[in-house]
């Protein structure tokens, strides 16, 4: 029987939770298919991860429990995969599509002479093959792709595009990866590490709400308020550009055509007018609130919920209403 | 020293983006092009390596000869000459097609780094960098937010969604780079007045000795083959708050409807 093989992104506490909803999407795959699921687990030891990964379906683990993994970029993890395939029979891979692991996608497909289709947000099969839906030209248009016949596909996964779905799983039968890293895989060495983000607020890309901030907050205090609104709700902090630019808010949480793409359940946008280059990378939230004094920004064309007004009025306001209904 | 910059011609994102429904691509007439904007980074990478050490930089663009306005607008920025990759056979690669086609014209010159932006503004994929560097065996140094090269050593910070990885590694190298890198100057008369008369070498797929069958639609390994324009969204609702922060209770209002509290 062969296996779709969903690659698990992890961080030290364990599997991301991208990696628990590729194991939703490759379990409807495989009963269409009838194949089995399997993951792989590359890289340093997390608690509990394997029983993590049984609870939402991975019926085999591969794994490589190595610091290889993530001492070297890319390669190892390429060379680790390209095992895997070579020593069993797989159909298909998912993994995030997040920027690192598409570059392991991209090198893998080269080496298997494989198809990729990246971001995906939704998986099906169609006459016995697997269709990729995407969102393209920042969501106005969805398509639907295949990879051709005869090529190994790799799937990239967009975070929220699955549910978490627990099953009653046993353990998942554990396979060892065993291989030699060719000399080219240790070409690039990660000397350091650098940790900025804070641990107790999610990624933008993968939090179920985000609130960004622009031009409209004035200064880089006004980021502090839009964090004290996201720890009230769980969320995570994005910006637009022209708050980024001027040096507000890190460059790594600009949302838009030149940066990150996101599709929460909910996007909370304060002070951002929501120019074309901003809709490219939020238009796909399932819900829209915009909070800006202009009642003639185009952001409210896009809002399920608008506000007209000062958002330093309505912000704090919020933050206390959420507060109190919160308990 | 030499550096090469890979560009690209893409719609403006404020422009319309038309599916041709025969060919299933991306109608590049149908709305006002451009230099791709993360490609600005990438070349100010490359002018500041030029300023620092009197590094050739050489633009290569993968397109039709109307996509020459896009060479010289890069070229305006100080470069030194371009690259042109041209062949009917080309169209409607996908991303690995269009890396084979820059790894074949790379293959071709002698050089000690590519920088790539990190990403097209219109396909959005990522992959191109890290299957040129697979099709060239070269290390794929990614998302660099930090570039410094010293010798034959390269380091770069790529980022990550937690903040950054440091890496070390030796030249030759493909690097792509985010937006956090740099701020990009604007080209001034001089530079576009000089990009007229710069260098340009327009190479066929059989110059580089790659088969038209490995590319193009035909040959995609990823093909879309159904598109729908989204729905139309329905109008929400909008409040004016008065300045006491009133409006705020009718949002929290909402947000317990949708249950999001």
């Amino acid at each position: 029987m062969s296996q779709i093989l969903v690659l698990i992104d992890h961080n030290d506490d364990g599997p991301r939770k991208v990696s628990l909803q590729m194991l939703t999407a490759a379990r409807r795959l495989a009963a269409e298919t009838g194949d089995t699921v399997a993951a792989a687990w590359l890289g340093d030891d997390a608690d509990d991860a394997e029983e993590a990964l049984g609870a939402h379906g991975a019926e085999v683990l591969y794994w490589w429990d190595s610091e290889d993994a993530d001492g070297y970029v890319t390669l190892p993890k390429v060379e680790a995969l390209q095992t895997i395939i070579a020593e069993h029979d797989v159909s298909a891979l998912l993994f995030a599509s997040s920027n690192h692991t598409k570059d392991v996608a991209a090198r893998l497909a080269i080496r298997l002479d494989g198809g990729v289709i990246t971001d995906a947000t939704d998986l099906v099969v169609e006459d016995g093959r697997i269709v990729a839906t995407k969102e393209v030209f920042g969501g106005a248009t969805i398509t639907k792709s295949r990879v051709a016949e005869g090529k190994f596909p790799l799937f990239g996964v967009s975070p929220n595009a699955f549910p978490v779905e627990p099953v009653d799983g046993d353990l998942p039968e554990l396979v060892d990866i065993d291989f030699d890293l060719s000399e080219a895989a240790t070409a690039a060495v990660v000397t350091d590490v650098e940790k900025q983000a804070s641990a107790d607020r999610p990624d933008i890309g993968e939090a179920a709400i985000v609130v960004a901030g622009g031009r409209g907050l004035g200064n880089e205090d006004g980021f502090e308020l839009m964090e004290e609104l996201a720890d009230v709700l769980g969320a995570g902090v994005g910006a637009s550009r022209a708050a980024t630019d001027a040096g507000w808010y890190p460059h790594r949480y600009q949302i838009g055509q030149t940066g990150r793409t996101i599709s929460p359940m909910l996007y909370i946008g304060s002070g951002i007018s929501g120019a074309i280059q901003h809709r490219a990378g939020m238009q796909t939230s399932q819900h829209i609130v915009a909070i800006n004094k202009d009642p003639e920004a185009p952001i409210f064309q896009i809002a399920d919920f608008g506000v007209v007004g000062d958002l330093y009025d309505v912000v704090p306001a919020l933050v206390e209403e959420l507060g109190e209904r919160k308990g | 020293m030499k550096v090469i910059v890979p560009v690209k011609r893409v719609p403006d994102t404020a422009g319309d983006k038309v599916i041709d429904e025969s060919s299933l691509t991306l109608d590049r007439d149908a709305g006002d092009a451009v230099l791709c904007p993360v490609n600005e980074f990438a070349i100010e990478e490359a002018v500041k390596l030029k300023e620092s050490t009197g590094a050739e930089v050489i633009v290569l663009l993968v397109g039709p000869e109307s996509a020459q306005t896009t060479i010289r607008k890069a070229l305006s920025y100080g470069l030194d000459g371009a690259i042109q990759v041209t062949d009917d056979a080309i169209a409607g690669s996908d991303a690995l097609g269009t890396a084979r086609v820059l790894a074949a014209a790379l293959r071709d010159e002698e050089f000690d780094l590519v920088i790539f932006g990190n990403q097209s503004t219109d396909a959005r994929t990522s992959l191109v960098p890290a299957a040129v560097a697979e099709l060239l065996d070269l290390p794929s140094l990614t998302y660099a937010r930090f570039l410094a090269v010293d010798g034959d050593a390269v380091t770069v910070h790529r980022e990550h969604e937690e903040g950054w990885d440091v890496v070390e590694s030796t030249l030759p190298a493909i690097v792509s780079v985010v937006e956090a890198i740099n701020e990009p100057r604007y080209p001034n008369f001089k530079g576009i007045m000089a990009a007229k008369n710069k260098p340009l070498a327009v190479k066929s797929l059989a110059d580089l000795g790659v088969e038209p069958s490995e590319v193009g639609s035909g040959d995609a390994a990823a093909t879309m083959y159904e598109f729908t324009p989204r729905p139309p969204k329905e109008a929400g609702t909008i409040v004016e708050d008065d300045g006491d922060g009133a409006a705020a209770s009718d949002l929290a209002d909402w947000m317990e409807q949708q249950k999001f509290i």
